[in-house]
């Protein structure tokens, strides 16, 4: 399910065709192009929203949005591909993945043992 | 948490709008779920906030509210789905910010990529130089039945103005994506260009319907034509061929025009089926009528005696 432009300035109250224009202009929302325009889906819609949140209600500047909106990607991207991780991990055999976790732990003991030296 | 709105942001009864909007605005800074993507108890917090805010952020809202004329829950809205809820799923990868990258050799290259500590186009110094890819532009096409069926090019014009050719392939399946190499957004520094991602839609034909390479359509005949056989023109893809109905064909009859269907370029083309149909003029005449009481009078055949045996 789709929505183009008007349907999208329609359900986001705050947001004006101005600004979903300069948004897709800046890259900070993708849709799907056809012959009618522009596209948005349900994900680009709570986008549009996160976007109003931070520009409008947390008054954050048009420089900063998208320094913060990058972080907020890598942070959606790295804990994908935790769960991927962690869900490839979840098929191995017992013995590999007990191992996994030991070398994981002292990893992390190490890491912690260190900063508490300095 | 308090049922107060006044409590839940944290402002004395008498605040001014603009003490209520302050006060607002660090706690959505501090609570948005979104920058807290799994913690429910934030999101929880940041509801309520939303909530009050909503209603003494408004000064019409705030002095019904003050008279007691709408309770603080006074406006039920519709559970808003935030954004983490989308990105955590498989279609939030659209905004991932190393898209296009991939096929790891082993474990290292995948961390390294997961946590962004490799040094993309080379640019050693952390903070020098920055490169990166650029993003994957989606666009959706529609397209004719004919024009997959025989294959096509078409034009689409980008965003920002400039077009570009694309050809789709015969045989192309409804809802299949394209991948078009470099033709998306520009990459920053010397990172590559990003992809277009061409995804097709087939609008359905009239006629014509599609079974993998294969295509099926239903032609009329007269009763003449299958009653004593005929040479008859039938439609395909790539124009009208000649057919022959054998003598005494049935409703439902399925011949097939081998090598008709679509050509792919690889292997063996699909074939045609055609499905006949008897069909009688919206009028019976009067000599039609003769020919069907002469025939009844004689006809010992039943065509539901095996339907009788079976039920």
């Amino acid at each position: 399910m789709t929505f183009d432009e008007r349907v999208v300035v329609a359900r986001v109250e705050r947001l004006t065709l101005r600004e979903l224009r300069l948004w897709v202009r800046e890259g900070w929302v993708r849709p799907v192009h056809s012959l009618a325009g522009p596209m948005f889906d349900e994900l680009d819609i709570a986008r549009i929203r996160l976007l109003c949140d931070l520009k409008k209600d947390m008054s954050l500047s048009t420089d900063a949005l998208p320094v913060v909106l990058t972080l907020i990607d890598h942070l959606h991207e790295a804990r994908r591909e935790l769960r991927y991780l962690s869900d490839a991990l979840e098929e191995q055999p017992s013995d590999i993945r007990s191992a996994v976790i030991r070398t994981y732990r002292a990893r992390q003991n190490q890491e912690s043992g260190e900063g508490s030296d300095d | 948490m308090s049922d107060d709105p006044y409590a839940v942001l944290g402002v004395r009864k008498s605040a001014t709008q603009d003490e209520i909007k302050k006060s607002y605005r660090k706690l959505a800074k501090r609570l948005h779920p979104d920058l807290h993507p799994s913690d429910s108890g934030k999101q929880a917090e940041f509801q309520a906030v939303a909530a009050a805010y909503d209603l003494l952020g408004d000064p019409e809202k705030r002095k019904r509210f003050d008279a007691g004329e709408i309770d603080a829950s006074g406006q039920e809205r519709p559970e808003r789905q935030y954004y983490h809820h989308y990105a955590g799923q498989d279609a939030g990868r659209r905004y991932d910010p190393s898209a296009g990258m991939g096929d790891f050799e082993d474990a290292s290259d995948l961390f390294s990529e997961i946590f962004g500590r490799h040094q993309r186009g080379g640019g050693g110094d952390f903070g020098r130089e920055f490169h990166a890819h650029g993003s994957d532009i989606r666009y959706q096409l529609d397209v004719d039945f004919m024009d997959v069926a025989r294959g096509t090019k078409r034009q689409i014009t980008l965003p920002d103005g400039k077009s570009i050719e694309i050809t789709i392939p015969a045989g192309l399946k409804d809802g299949q994506t394209m991948r078009l190499r470099g033709k998306g957004g520009p990459g920053i520094g010397q990172g590559q260009a990003g992809d277009a991602l061409v995804t097709i839609t087939v609008r359905p034909h009239a006629i014509f319907a599609r079974d993998g390479d294969n295509i099926e359509m239903e032609l009329p005949i007269t009763l003449d034509e299958a009653v004593l056989g005929a040479k008859i023109e039938a439609p395909t893809i790539s124009g009208a061929v000649t057919m022959t109905i054998p003598k005494g064909t049935s409703s439902g009859h399925r011949l097939r025009l081998r090598g008709k269907g679509i050509s792919t370029g690889k292997g063996v083309a699909g074939d045609q089926f055609v499905r006949l149909r008897i069909v009688l003029p919206d009028k019976i005449d009067g000599s039609m009528e003769d020919l069907a009481k002469r025939w009844r009078d004689h006809s010992t055949f039943d065509p539901r005696e095996e339907l009788r045996r079976k039920t």
